[in-house]
């Protein structure tokens, strides 16, 4: 158990200095430090952008020291929290960042509130019976609602709760503070897309255990039916879903960007999105450092969980 | 029986060569519609010439697919979603519609008649007419959602059956790399290539190789893992063939099946994210239409309920051609358990 963790934990310490290296390598050439030069400069600095000024840019940027000798720099800023300074927004990513997250946390809670709840109980209700109606009805519907992109799940959303009913506020741009309402709609959006694939991994991890020989057994011996699926399968079924449910962190983390954006709503992937428009190469490497470091410990901890929650692995 | 007498197989090209009706269709549907879609500009005028042949094999291959399909209506229905907007995409040049980029008359509600000219989808902020805009919408991300995926397969499936195949430190590193790809969130990574290549067609099949490649080298990889232990391969081993011939011809076709449900779901995915993209102003650019494109600019000019239809027809288009692709997979994973 302690080997696999340390094992994990190398892998991930592996994973995260190879890809801020290629983050940090790929704004660093010099066709795209050249753009970014011409940008900065304004737009009737294209004709004017001489080799002189160039190098003076570059200089004024701090960017003419050797390669190595910044991302040392970048990195050792980055593990002491400092995350650099957004150009677009005019003052530190740190703070910037935190604030965006923190708003993307609030909506990821939500989502998972919903979100788990909703694709257990299905799947365990598909599971059950495999083949039955009410297995085949609900596949059907958990392969309905994932083909529907979150961009036109949230235009339909928007067109009948806010447009046609206008029960919920358009936009979730929270200008006039929190408000309960303008969460709604990106809440919905993303439980929609995403409780589907949960849905279906369950009751394919629930019709396994059911067809299990320990489940005939206890059906045989007479124990009642609600009772064998309460207690004995779905302990078992439950631990591939459990898994899933940590990966689809990752997973939001992408799908959180179009609906920020759709709905204007302050969070991670909207900063992330604008920066890359700006671009504000800084704000950037931060986002997707921290996408990164959130998707590996995700997939730490489904790992180890997995193993701590698998007594065939655990006491092996 | 001598040694000698073992023949080495058939040699590559008689192989490649062999003919095979539903490829050759398949390629008569795609590259007209490819060659339309990314070269049109300067093949000129009589661009649509080039999708004459492609019509009806369209209608062919759905007709052929539809036999195939017969046990199952799920991929039934999915094929036929798939096909429609196949089939609108090649001969959207032939259809009776208006000018997808000329501005007639902006705001006009579906169903009215304006200017003369009756609008069953009304037209967007610009006047131009939403029931042409839809249909010629697909022709771009389905041209390139498929050649996306294209790439992105063959480029997935040979470091797959390299890792597999090969084991030792061409898999440690290949399934590093594969590693380190995984761990960007699909998006973030999507929205870094393409800010650092910039917006269109040709770097969106980059990205998507760059994203999908790793989950795909992955199945390859285990299943190439699994077959190898094959006495067929051990076969091919004993008569002397290269490594590239026994991953190709011996491996390859061996995986196929798995491969290809990956791939149906896999073309959703690539089209959700090509429209994402487009809508987030980093995929296909103006002005030629696409559903991606009608979702970002009316967004920004139509959140009313009176033009909610300007919203509703690209998402409803996007979601449908997205199903379509998910049923079929349904039901060819279906058809393959079952037999």
């Amino acid at each position: 158990m302690l080997k696999l963790v340390l094992r994990r934990l190398v892998q991930m310490v592996l994973i995260m200095a190879v890809s801020s290296l290629l983050l940090f390598a790929i704004f660093d050439t010099p066709e795209f430090k050249k753009r970014l030069a011409v940008q900065e400069l304004g737009g009737f600095a294209v004709s004017a952008l001489t080799e002189d000024s160039y190098q003076d840019w570059l200089a004024a940027r701090g960017l003419d020291v050797p390669f190595y000798q910044r991302y040392a720099n970048w990195v050792g800023n980055i593990l002491t929290g400092d995350f650099g300074f957004s150009f677009e927004k005019n003052r530190p990513v740190a703070p910037l960042l935190a604030d965006r997250l923190a708003n993307t946390g609030i909506l990821a809670f939500f989502v998972f509130a919903l979100m788990i709840p909703i694709s257990l109980v299905l799947g365990v209700l598909a599971g059950m019976k495999e083949g039955s109606l009410q297995d085949r009805s609900i596949s059907f519907i958990s392969v309905f609602t994932t083909s529907i992109p979150e961009i036109a799940s949230a235009i339909l959303l928007t067109i009948v709760f806010a447009l046609g009913l206008g029960w919920l506020p358009v936009k979730s741009a929270m200008i006039g503070g929190f408000d309960f309402r303008e969460l709604v709609l990106p809440v919905l959006t993303l439980v929609i897309y995403d409780f589907g694939y949960v849905a279906r991994m369950t009751r394919a991890s629930m019709a396994e255990v059911m067809t299990s020989q320990y489940i005939r057994t206890a059906i045989l011996k007479g124990i009642p039916y609600r009772r064998v699926v309460m207690k004995h399968a779905l302990r078992n079924a439950l631990i591939a879903p459990f898994t899933l449910i940590v990966l689809q962190l990752n997973w939001l983390l992408s799908g959180v960007v179009v609906v920020e954006v759709f709905f204007e709503y302050d969070g991670f992937g909207k900063l992330l999105l604008e920066a890359a428009l700006f671009p504000d190469v800084e704000v950037v490497q931060a986002c997707t450092l921290v996408a990164v470091a959130v998707a590996v410990v995700s997939q730490i901890i489904s790992d180890i969980g997995y193993t701590f929650l698998n007594p065939r692995i655990r006491f092996a | 029986m001598a040694v000698t007498d073992i023949q080495a197989s058939q040699p590559f090209l008689s192989r490649l060569l062999r003919p095979r009706p539903v490829i050759a269709l398949l390629l008569l549907m795609w590259l007209p519609l490819m060659a339309y879609v990314m070269f049109g500009k300067t093949i000129g005028n009589n661009a649509q010439m080039v999708l004459l042949p492609a019509i009806p094999a369209t209608l062919i291959l759905y007709i052929l697919g539809i036999r195939a399909f017969r046990e199952s209506w799920v991929a039934v229905i999915g094929l036929t979603l798939v096909f429609f907007w196949l089939l609108m995409a090649v001969s959207a040049p032939y259809l009776p519609l208006l000018d997808p980029n000329k501005p007639i008359a902006p705001f006009t509600t579906p169903f009215t008649e304006r200017k003369d000219v009756f609008f069953w989808l009304g037209t967007d902020f610009k006047g131009r007419d939403m029931l042409s805009r839809m249909i010629w919408g697909c022709q771009r991300v389905l041209v390139w959602g498929v050649t996306a995926t294209l790439v992105a397969y063959v480029v997935g499936a040979l470091f797959g059956l390299i890792s597999g195949y090969l084991s030792g430190w061409w898999d440690e590193i290949i399934s590093f790399a594969a590693n380190v790809l995984l761990s960007f969130p699909v998006m973030v990574l999507f929205i870094v290539i393409l800010n650092y290549l910039g917006p269109s067609g040709f770097n969106i099949v980059v990205a998507v190789t760059f994203a999908s490649a790793p989950a795909i080298m992955r199945i390859v990889r285990g299943l190439a893992l699994d077959i190898k232990t094959r006495d067929y391969v051990f076969a091919a081993q004993t008569r002397g063939e290269h490594p590239l011939y026994i991953m190709i011809f011996e491996l390859l076709p061996n995986v196929r099946g798995p491969i290809i449900v990956d791939a149906c779901l896999r073309l959703g995915y690539t089209t959700v994210a090509i429209t994402t993209l487009t809508f987030l102003g980093l995929g296909l650019q103006p002005p030629d239409p696409d559903w991606g494109l009608m979702i970002r600019e009316s967004a920004k000019t139509a959140m009313l309920w009176k033009f909610s239809y300007m919203l509703l027809v690209p998402a409803l288009s996007v979601s449908s051609l997205i199903l379509g692709f998910n049923l079929m997979a349904d039901g060819l994973r279906e058809m393959s358990l079952r037999d």
